[in-house]
């Protein structure tokens, strides 16, 4: 398989903006300057980016409450999502929505979602209008391992099943369900086993691998479009943080992080990838490093000087008449 | 109140003939999935038979509220799902956002119990969450409420559920007439609608117009009037309630009956406005007592409307306890006849 030096350029400036995001996100939370929960997605990059590059404007994708990531990925303004996340005026949802509740329809992002399990039910709707439509759109749910034991997930794939949905469900397994173990918590060990049980095809990743995340997205997208139907996928990632910011994460092993960070950070493995194959040299890597670096600089400046919602906000938008 | 522009009659011009709630809401879904290719409609036997090789459209809905709708328009339009609440309120609202105009079925409205996240986190929250750019036109409808032997799991009146999540509107039709204006003007709503149907008002009769129409959200029927007391009745109670005023009205005693038709918005001002006058409130609602609608509009009359009150607001509900099988128990569940007019004539007496 080959890829253009503009894709490759284009998921390598993705992964690296959703990285920068995030630890300047972090930032910005122990400062203070952040309210709230917040769920970061740094480590997992090569999933969210390997999914939505297969992706149009018109393809709708769900998220989690770990859902920076997937927003960026799927084209949301940084600046407009970092003044969401520090509940400002000019946030993506006017500040009213927060980390946990990005949403850009203009994008085909659906929103993040705080309940666990709760997208891929939607998702499956999404699916529902772009069959019934005939549009040739594809919806893509990302959850995780523990979603996985949520009875909405396992109603959505057999929905999905039934009525022949071009659905994606990607299922990042990151190893823990908040402060427990996905090895205890998912009783088969075997998230995308659980799809085929409902008579979905499905996939195992390794979710550091942006090639991988891409292949195993693209045939299952190009699947659905055809109208063959869902497919379930699995991507074996790392979750660099805590189950929040701020999680001390002593049920995590001593060492363990560290480990991660040097052995199974996705990032690392695309430059490596990309400059050993002679597809990109580590000057065009360095040069968009310094961009992003750049413009991530920006949203936390914007962020930070955005003034307050007025108060007239808290009560517009619950309907459209009343 | 006199106020005849609210008292339910039908239009004056087209045809129009006698029908039953169940034909009103069927004839609704007709013509509003006529009218509109992007509304579907969906939920557990909405046909029946698929994946069966038997009749097609065996059930049309348990209540055959959705009876001929997939002959007419297909499955892809009516869609025949699994036994799984949460899948399909959480299509229907994805969907909606998407598209497409869902009626979803979820036959008993006592399953929100397994459907309730997809409700009240998802659907109702989508509008507010995201800074007012989320559309979710989607119409859930269910069967309310006690009388028909079905248990403490078939029978519950939860309108008070969802009349308490911001984002959600609900409606209680009493008539066929209502039932229909008010089903086409949820479907055609762009927020998501909760839609409650009393089973035992599906086989009671008026006179429905044959051509589409719509009843706006937020406005009462006045469905008897007189100045000497009011009566707020919310559903099967409704029919009850008119039962009263009529024998009341033999002894010269003559009340407003109103009904509010929808919960949420919720027309307030029709209330006062009679309690201004009357000075006297009965409020008659098959829920359960606490932060019943009965607590509600009490609370909303007692703190708008304090000066004009002549007697203490009485409130005939059900007991806080779960529907009872037994029809002995259920019957004396359900707010009667007689304990509606024993309230009247406390608060007149008072």
């Amino acid at each position: 398989m080959s890829y253009s030096p503009e894709f490759l350029l284009e998921s390598y400036r993705t992964m690296k903006t959703i990285r920068l995001f995030e630890e300047r996100v972090i930032k910005e939370f122990e400062a203070g300057n952040i309210p709230g929960f917040v769920h970061a997605y740094d480590g997992q990059e090569a999933v969210a980016v390997g999914v939505c590059m297969n992706l149009t404007d018109k393809d709708v994708i769900g998220s989690t409450h770990r859902g920076h990531g997937h927003c960026i990925a799927k084209g949301c303004d940084v600046v407009g999502m970092m003044k969401e996340i520090m509940g400002k005026a000019g946030g993506l949802c006017k500040g009213k929505g927060g980390s946990m509740h990005i949403a850009d329809f203009d994008k085909g992002m659906l929103g993040a979602n705080a309940i666990v399990g709760g997208g891929p039910p939607l998702c499956n709707g999404a699916a529902l209008s772009a069959k019934t439509l005939g549009t040739k759109d594809v919806a893509v749910s990302f959850s995780g391992d523990g979603s996985s034991n949520q009875g909405t997930v396992a109603e959505a794939l057999n929905l999905a099943v039934v009525l022949k949905l071009p659905h994606v469900f990607m299922f990042e397994n990151n190893g823990y369900g908040e402060g427990t173990g996905a090895d205890y918590a998912v009783g088969s060990g075997d998230v995308a086993g659980r799809a085929g049980a409902y008579g979905m095809p499905s996939a195992k990743m390794d979710g550091i691998d942006f090639f991988a995340v891409y292949e195993a997205t693209r045939e299952a997208v190009e699947r659905a479009r055809r109208g063959e139907g869902p497919t379930a996928l699995e991507a074996d990632v790392v979750r660099f943080d805590g189950h929040f910011i701020g999680d001390p994460q002593l049920y995590r092993a001593k060492g363990e992080i560290k480990q991660l960070r040097a052995d199974r950070d996705c990032l690392k493995h695309f430059r490596a990838r990309v400059t050993g194959e002679g597809w990109l040299s580590d000057a065009q890597l360095d040069e968009i490093d310094e961009s992003v670096t750049a413009l991530v600089e920006k949203a936390a400046a914007e962020g930070l000087a955005a003034p307050q919602p007025d108060i007239s906000e808290l009560y517009t938008d619950v309907y459209i008449s009343y | 109140m006199n106020n005849p522009q609210q008292v339910v009659t039908p239009p004056q011009s087209g045809t129009s003939s006698i029908k039953t709630m169940r034909e009103a809401i069927n004839e609704a879904l007709h013509q509003e999935m006529e009218r509109d290719p992007t509304v579907i409609v969906m939920g557990e036997e909405v046909s029946g038979g698929a994946g069966c090789q038997g009749q097609d459209d065996a059930y049309g809905g348990v209540f055959g509220l959705t009876k001929g709708l997939m002959p007419k328009f297909g499955r892809e339009r009516v869609i025949d799902t699994p036994i799984s609440e949460s899948a399909i309120i959480g299509a229907a609202a994805g969907a909606a956002n998407t598209g497409l105009r869902p009626v979803a079925e979820l036959m008993f409205f006592d399953f929100i119990g397994v459907c309730f996240d997809q409700i009240f986190n998802q659907a109702a929250k989508f509008r507010y969450m995201f800074g007012g750019k989320a559309r979710t036109p989607m119409v859930i409808r269910g069967t309310v409420g006690a009388g028909l032997r079905a248990g403490a799991q078939h029978s519950s009146m939860l309108h008070p559920v969802v009349v308490h999540t911001p984002g959600l509107k609900v409606v209680i039709p009493s008539n066929a007439y209502d039932a229909k204006g008010l089903l086409i003007a949820a479907i055609r709503d762009d927020d998501p609608v909760i839609f409650l149907e009393h089973k035992l008002l599906y086989d009671t009769k008026c006179e429905v117009p044959d051509e589409p129409y719509v009843i706006p959200f937020g406005e009462a029927a006045f469905t008897r009037e007189g100045s000497d007391a009011t009566i707020v009745a919310i559903g099967a109670m409704v029919p009850r309630a008119n039962a009263v005023a009529d024998k009341l009205a033999q002894e010269g005693i003559h009340v407003d009956v109103i009904d509010p038709r929808t919960l949420a918005p919720l027309d307030d001002e029709a209330i006062i406005e009679s309690v201004e006058v009357s000075g006297r409130l009965v409020i008659v609602d098959e829920a359960h007592e606490r932060c019943s609608l009965a607590a509600d509009i009490s609370s909303i009359v007692a703190e708008k409307a304090f000066h004009a009150l002549r007697a203490p607001i009485r409130k005939v509900t059900a007991p806080h306890t779960p529907v009872p099988f037994s029809p002995v128990l259920e019957d004396a569940y359900m707010p009667s006849e007689d304990r509606i007019e024993q309230a009247v004539r406390d608060v007149l007496g008072a």
